[in-house]
């Protein structure tokens, strides 16, 4: 009992972090309250009434950018896991329902891949591609694909042999309609939970190429490039690096936390 | 020793397929490397000549094996950039990239190993609460930001450090320790509170067992029976968790690197990517996938030494 209340403590912890989150990136789409590339005289200004996030070492209003660029990396990191999981769920289905050569060969390129750590990919990709808001989609993107496909392919092992895919055999259904009717549904709850470690995973990946200068690029914001800016400031303006920095880690925490409970 | 060929053999494979990728991607990039060198307004000749000296004009998979001879030589051609051998390059960033990696994996293993049995002796009791909500939030801290914080808080508010202030370790080697330790505790400290986390569901699932209950029934102490019995089967799965642990804290340094100034293999890809010094990126992207590689495989063998079973699968 003691055990399942903690739980549910965690659970709600986590929802309530995550829809903070989302509240300031989905408002960020639309509005802020200032303009987030409006620069002024109030430089390196500490949080007030005005400015409660502070102001950075242009001017500009903190609180509108980490919301605008929270709404980048969001906007960015749900696109990317889009990708994995469409590329990924239609590439494991395949190979998992059929296996075969096809099968071997793909696994083999697909441990090949995974062996590259998720930044050093991403950055090769960046280096042939370009940098950018859409490269950096792209890029991350193709490298999702793989860990979705794994997940699936193993699922789809498993469940091709279960009696009721033999009965929808029977009863004359395609493979086509075998693979994404019956057995589809059945890998949600492996697929969820590889989604929010996807979205923890793209979140960090894309906070750390921008900070490296090869994601997105200026005047845009995004949480990652706004780090690597507040970094030359750090002793005059702490709060520059703290809003972006703790909004990374409240979305990281409060979405593992989720997928934590999913379990 | 079939189990030993099939591995080396799945190695080089995967090897030869990493220098393949690598190899492609860099082809795929539009334009060409003399042009990009030479600039726009470079007469025909001139990047002809160009093209001849970096061997541009012959055939791809010629280029190719030209490119892997050299690769397992050592010998990855001359950076754009520097007008340097690469591999020279390359063996300049070592130090600090390898200390920081070791610095790193030692707090790791000493400080998470007796933290994660801790945890497992009392589930649910007070030092286990903490340590779990501890460990589940430093988990959500990327390293990088937490680098910040460092450099902040005993960097510039404490001034245990100098901010850019890397020492070789050729020059100062207690120097060097001094200033890799924080860089190194940016890295380590996520992967901690995951190897906590990972070590506690180990030893949790190892308590389950009947041979705990028999050590238990003979009269040991409960320090003994963790220390002595269980901490070494729970070790096994911990061995490939640790082999994961390692690639990510050698990609982690190239954005830890970056946040401390330091010198290494990371910085030396990053400065290249910028510069499209493509030599640079090619040699630096083979060398950290390979050592990946190799560090699994080492890991694998490993775990197969210490836990026979694998062996038979």
């Amino acid at each position: 009992m003691k055990k399942q209340n903690q739980k549910n403590w965690s659970l709600i912890f986590g929802i309530v972090l995550v829809s903070i989150v989302c509240v300031f990136a989905f408002v960020g789409l639309f509005w802020t309250p200032y303009e987030p590339t409006a620069m002024s005289i109030l430089k390196n200004k500490p949080p007030s009434f005005a400015h409660p996030f502070g102001t950075d070492n242009l001017g500009r209003d903190i609180l509108s950018r980490v919301m605008d660029g929270a709404s980048t990396t969001f906007l960015i990191s749900v696109i990317t896991v889009t990708i994995g999981l469409v590329a990924g769920t239609v590439v494991g289905a395949f190979t998992g329902y059929y296996g075969g050569i096809i099968d071997e060969l793909l696994m083999r390129l697909n441990d090949t891949l995974t062996s590259f750590p998720s930044i050093l990919l991403a950055l090769v990709f960046v280096s042939v591609i370009g940098t950018g808001k859409y490269n950096i989609i792209l890029a991350l993107g193709v490298i999702f694909i793989p860990s979705f496909a794994r997940v699936v392919r193993s699922e789809y092992i498993v469940q091709k042999e279960l009696d009721y895919v033999r009965n929808a055999k029977l009863l004359g259904a395609g493979d086509l309609r075998i693979m994404f009717v019956h057995i589809l549904p059945n890998t949600k709850p492996i697929l969820l939970s590889s989604l929010t470690i996807g979205f923890n995973n793209a979140i960090l990946a894309e906070a750390g190429m921008s900070y490296l200068s090869l994601g997105v690029q200026p005047p845009d914001a995004s949480l990652g490039e706004m780090l690597s800016n507040a970094q030359t400031y750090l002793l005059n303006a702490p709060w520059f690096a703290l809003a972006p920095g703790l909004m990374i880690v409240f979305t990281v925490l409060g979405f593992s936390l989720i997928s934590e409970n999913l379990k | 020793m079939r189990y030993y060929v099939k591995k080396i053999v799945s190695l080089i494979m995967v090897l030869f397929l990493i220098m393949l990728l690598t190899f492609i991607a860099f082809q795929v990039i539009p334009g060409d490397g003399a042009i990009s060198r030479l600039g726009v307004d470079a007469t025909d000749e001139e990047v002809e000549a160009l093209r001849e000296a970096l061997g541009l004009n012959r055939s791809l998979p010629e280029r190719f094996f030209s490119f892997l001879g050299g690769a397992v030589h050592g010998d990855f051609g001359k950076s754009y950039q520097y007008s340097k051998p690469v591999s020279e390059l390359l063996t300049a960033r070592l130090p600090a990239t390898v200390g920081l990696a070791a610095i790193s994996i030692i707090l790791i293993l000493v400080i998470s190993v007796p933290l994660g049995l801790l945890c497992s002796r009392k589930e649910g009791g007070a030092a286990d609460r903490a340590v779990t909500i501890l460990t589940q939030t430093l988990m959500a801290v990327p390293a990088f930001f937490l680098g910040i914080i460092i450099t902040l808080v005993f960097g510039l508010i404490l001034k245990w450090f100098q901010i850019g202030g890397y020492i070789d370790p050729k020059v100062n080697f207690t120097g060097f320790l001094q200033y890799m330790i924080f860089p190194a505790a940016a890295v380590a400290v996520p992967k901690i509170a995951m190897t906590v986390k990972f070590l506690k569901t180990s030893v949790l699932r190892e308590l389950k067992l009947d041979y705990v209950r028999t050590a238990r029934s003979k009269g040991n102490t409960e320090r003994v029976v963790l220390w002595r019995h269980v901490l070494k089967n729970a070790l096994i799965p911990v061995i490939t968790f640790m082999g994961m642990v390692i690639a990510d804290v050698l990609a982690g340094s190239i954005v830890i690197e970056q946040v401390f100034n330091l010198p290494g293999v990371g910085r030396l890809l990053v400065v290249a990517i910028g510069n499209r010094d493509y030599p640079v990126v090619e040699a630096v992207v083979v060398y950290i996938a390979a050592v990946v590689l190799i560090v699994n495989f080492i890991v694998d063998l490993l775990y197969q030494k210490v836990d026979p079973r694998v062996r038979m699968r």
